[in-house]
């Protein structure tokens, strides 16, 4: 049993990642990855929907009709969503303002709705609990390394502190301007993906 | 597994009605809140086109409040320029805008603004008593987002004071320099209009000089012309007769 929670909680980190093997969240990773601020509260925002929307799922998973699980999951993820983002905007305002509406669109991240669907509908809470975290750690381990590496490139900061002087600040660092753009986390997610491929070889999908 | 039709609409009117609760009371609860740091948020961009802040100098609550003490806020009518007695704590620019009955169809301009509002709401700074500037709303379409500020002008209706945008969403390290402190602080100094008394201040391309030798031209931002063009349309859309020239001729006037 110990065993098993380990593996559901660890293994969305690099096994069965859900941005890097299931390709999932991406537009979110792409819009809120030019800084590393936004990203990590954009992940903590993913991370206690999707453990919180996981768990009452899971608690709910035997009283839900099955004709009608969908729009009820749905139904409850956005309640979810919306609460954090007006907690954000009250608590976190000059963050929530950069998130704009990337914090609603937490409703219609495939990451959240997959895995109330794929887990939390059979399997208990705890466990449940433990794979929303998972997930959500997943999904941030790559958000915050595309930011670290955007941040660092197209502005010359980390955190929003100077690391390399910029030409335009009087240093000798002229940032990259793709970087700054969406086409730039793409680059940057295709080249974890390759790497994360080579290292589990087994991640590779067959072809043909 | 299988249940009846019966308890399906009983699930799914129990599960409305407990997110209904949950996300009401969520929103009842905090929106008091949020209209605060709504309001500081705005009150601090001011300060900080004004000059009464350096930007991007973190300030709390109690500080704004303190600092913005010197600020009077007033509600203008653009056509005149006139000062009105609508209340500024209560007067929403935004929601004027977008009313018909409150805002008229913009002329053609390339800064994609769709309607201007028959009054705004502006900022009067007083320094010693005296009103030293005033600060105007200014937004415009950069490239990829509407680009909303403020602008400081010097009480000869002129001289630029300070500029700052509080809302875009422009690419981070290209025209997301619009917020670079090294940017801004080429404002101050220099001259909204010509002699003949139309706005003449734009960004340009490279290197423009200083305020003396160039009063009506900034450095344009490298990597990002589209934005550096949205803040001259912008500047020369609001400093026009459509926007606020009545208004700064009877401040420069010394009427309001």
């Amino acid at each position: 049993m110990a065993s098993a929670a380990r593996t559901t909680f660890v293994d969305p980190l690099f096994e069965n990642n859900p941005i890097a093997l299931q390709v999932l969240g991406i537009c979110s990773a792409l819009a809120v990855t030019t800084k590393l601020e936004t990203a990590a509260v954009m992940c903590l925002a993913v991370i206690s929907v999707l453990a919180l929307s996981n768990l009452s799922i899971s608690l709910l998973r035997n009283f839900i009709p099955g004709n009608i699980r969908i729009i009820v999951q749905l139904t409850i993820i956005a309640s979810l969503v919306i609460v954090t983002d007006q907690i954000l905007k009250a608590y976190l305002f000059e963050i929530s303002k950069q998130l704009s509406v990337f914090v609603g669109l937490i409703i219609t991240n495939c990451i959240i709705m997959g895995r109330a669907e794929a887990f939390a509908m059979q399997n208990g809470p705890i466990m449940s609990l433990l794979d929303g975290l998972g997930n959500g750690l997943g999904y941030s381990v790559i958000l915050m390394a595309t930011a670290f590496l955007r941040e660092l490139f197209s502005q010359g900061k980390l955190f929003g502190t100077t690391v390399l002087t910029t030409a335009n600040d009087g240093g000798w660092y002229v940032p990259n301007g793709l970087l700054g753009l969406s086409a730039g986390a793409f680059f940057i997610i295709g080249l974890f993906i390759w790497a994360l491929r080579t290292w589990k070889s087994d991640q590779v999908e067959e072809e043909g | 597994m299988r249940h009846s039709a019966a308890y399906t609409v009983f699930f799914a009117g129990a599960v409305c009605i407990v997110c209904a609760v949950l996300v009401s009371s969520s929103a009842v609860s905090l929106s008091e809140r949020q209209e605060l740091n709504a309001l500081l948020d705005k009150q601090k961009n001011v300060l900080y086109a004004a000059g009464l802040a350096q930007s991007g100098e973190p300030l709390g609550r109690d500080e704004i409040l303190k600092r913005f003490a010197n600020v009077r806020a007033v509600v203008i009518d653009l056509a005149t320029g006139e000062e009105t007695d609508i209340d500024p704590t209560t007067f929403d620019q935004a929601k004027a805008a977008a009313d018909p009955a409150t805002s008229r169809e913009a002329p053609a301009n390339r800064s994609a603004i769709k309607r201007v509002p028959h009054h705004a709401l502006v900022y009067h700074v007083l320094e010693n008593g005296e009103t030293s500037m005033c600060v105007i709303p200014i937004e415009g379409y950069g490239l990829w987002s509407t680009l909303y500020g403020f602008l400081a002008i010097g009480r000869d209706g002129n001289t630029i004071r300070g500029l700052t945008f509080y809302q875009h969403g422009e690419t981070p390290g290209l025209g997301g320099e619009v917020d670079n402190p090294k940017w801004k602080a080429l404002w101050p100094g220099r001259s909204a209009y010509d002699d003949a008394g139309n706005p003449a201040i734009r960004v340009v391309k490279g290197n423009a000089g200083n305020a003396q030798e160039t009063p009506h031209q900034v450095d344009g931002l490298s990597g990002a012309t589209i934005t550096s063009n949205g803040v001259s349309t912008m500047l020369e859309f609001w400093l026009g007769e459509q926007g606020f020239r009545k208004y700064l001729q009877r401040f420069q006037e010394g009427q309001v």
